[in-house]
């Protein structure tokens, strides 16, 4: 299988790329169109800022590419949350796939920002021991596309599916053991 | 909901774990990487681990160290001890580390934690801050503890979160090494002032100081070392002896589920 993770600058690319070799996959590490669009499928890690990212997949003609992608594309953490339509993080206009914003967690008593650490996760991919590692301060409202969810102050988006696009708040390559399985059943989908 | 972490501590030199460390079935207590493994089985959060290397080479050896813990950890880890530069924080972030804990060189030149946060995300920096109670105020101290300085401790916190800090890591000297419990009345404070988590360390000596900390102080996560290596007390023990007075913990063993 051709598996290609986005390579650009502020993404966590090399603990995804380790995961999936945990998995036994290997995978390419890439921003070249060509490669992307060929592979089986596509994995959009990112940490850092929604402004940042932004900028630069349009410098690099990479917005269009992820939006055109046909393959399953899995998008983690900063990766999900510019697949939304626009993010409060630098009020900036993302890729549109997932018709929602993303917001900031609100300024509330003992709600500590950023949300940082174990969650349990609820819906499709949830359960019992489904516990995730999120590491943010932007989030996903509950919408539409939510297939799983976690609350911290409200319920927010744990996982957004749509078409080919799957899409994850926490960080599946740090969650241990069900972390993998996700990653796994993505990969194996 | 949110768990509260538990986080075990490593001291490192020169690519290799030091202090005593006593774990049943362990090969090589000095290999940080089979460490680390045995730590994320028997439930860890997280894992920490101070560099304590104090030669040229440093650079090279702690990268080194964050290259082979992330290639098989599943699980975040902090690296800290002597970063004090925008590119010791690059070299680490490229190798694979989740988050990088500063101290003294923050102290120093308070502007390093703005750049990191600046270039990496506040996320990967860590603020830790060494504290020791003195007339009536708390001190910030460095280089582990030695040199004290004019710095208060609940002005410092609040600016390193001004700066672009993500996390605070507090350790009070008072408490360090004494087995007595947390620091609660500190935690407490920088715990209501700061609206970033907070990791307790210093003074963990049952399970029963964790429940104390994270029930009167509030604070996100507990770190601890000396007690887990010398096998005093066993993550899966202390977790589920928290779970039982109704923390918020993720349970140990878990894979099971999803294997």
């Amino acid at each position: 299988m051709d598996i290609a993770i986005i390579d650009y600058p502020g993404g966590n690319i090399r603990s995804v790329d380790n995961a999936l070799k945990r998995l036994g996959f290997h995978a390419r590490l890439t921003a070249d169109p060509a490669v992307l669009t060929s592979a089986d499928k596509v994995l959009f890690p990112g940490v850092g800022a929604a402004g940042a990212t932004m900028k630069h997949l349009r410098s690099t003609g990479l917005d269009k590419v992820i939006c055109g992608l046909k393959q399953p594309v899995l998008g983690i953490c900063v990766g999900m949350q510019v697949l939304c339509s626009w993010s409060e993080e630098d009020s900036v206009e993302c890729l549109g796939v997932f018709p929602q914003q993303v917001q900031r967690f609100p300024d509330r008593e003992g709600l500590k920002v950023p949300h940082m650490g174990w969650n349990q996760v609820g819906g499709k991919y949830g359960g019992e021991g489904a516990f995730a590692y999120y590491v943010h301060s932007y989030y996903a409202p509950f919408g539409e596309y939510t297939v799983a969810s976690s609350v911290y102050g409200d319920r927010f988006s744990a996982v957004l599916e749509k078409d080919n696009f799957l899409a994850c708040q926490f960080h599946p390559e740090k969650s241990g053991a069900w972390g993998a399985s996700f990653l796994k059943k993505f990969l194996e989908s | 909901m949110l768990m509260k972490r538990i986080i075990p501590c490593l001291d490192v030199d020169k690519g290799r774990t030091v202090k005593g460390i006593n774990f049943v079935g362990l090969r090589d207590a000095g290999d940080p990487v089979e460490l680390a493994m045995k730590y994320r089985d028997s439930g860890a959060d997280e894992l920490m681990f101070l560099d304590i290397t104090a030669t040229h080479e440093k650079r090279k050896t702690v990268s080194a160290l964050a290259r082979k813990v992330s290639a098989v950890l599943d699980i975040p880890f902090t690296i800290g001890g002597g970063i004090r530069s925008l590119e010791d924080a690059a070299a680490l972030l490229e190798a694979g580390a989740d988050k990088i804990s500063i101290n003294s060189a923050a102290v120093k030149r308070p502007e390093l934690i703005r750049e990191i946060a600046e270039r990496f995300g506040r996320q990967f920096v860590v603020l830790a801050v060494d504290a020791r109670w003195e007339k009536e105020e708390w001190y910030v101290y460095l280089n582990g503890g030695r040199l004290r300085t004019e710095t208060r401790l609940l002005d410092w916190v609040q600016e390193g979160e001004a700066l672009g800090a993500g996390e605070i890591m507090l350790t009070s000297m008072d408490h360090d090494g004494t087995k007595q419990g947390f620091a609660i009345e500190q935690l407490r404070r920088v715990s209501q002032l700061c609206g970033i988590p907070l990791i307790a360390s210093g003074g963990a000596g049952n399970a029963a100081h964790f429940l104390e900390v994270f029930r009167e102080a509030g604070v996100d996560a507990a770190l601890a070392a000396g007690i887990f290596h010398f096998g005093e007390l066993s993550i899966p023990a202390l977790k589920n002896y928290l779970i039982g007075e109704g923390v918020a913990i993720r349970p140990v063993n878990i894979e099971e589920t999803w294997n």
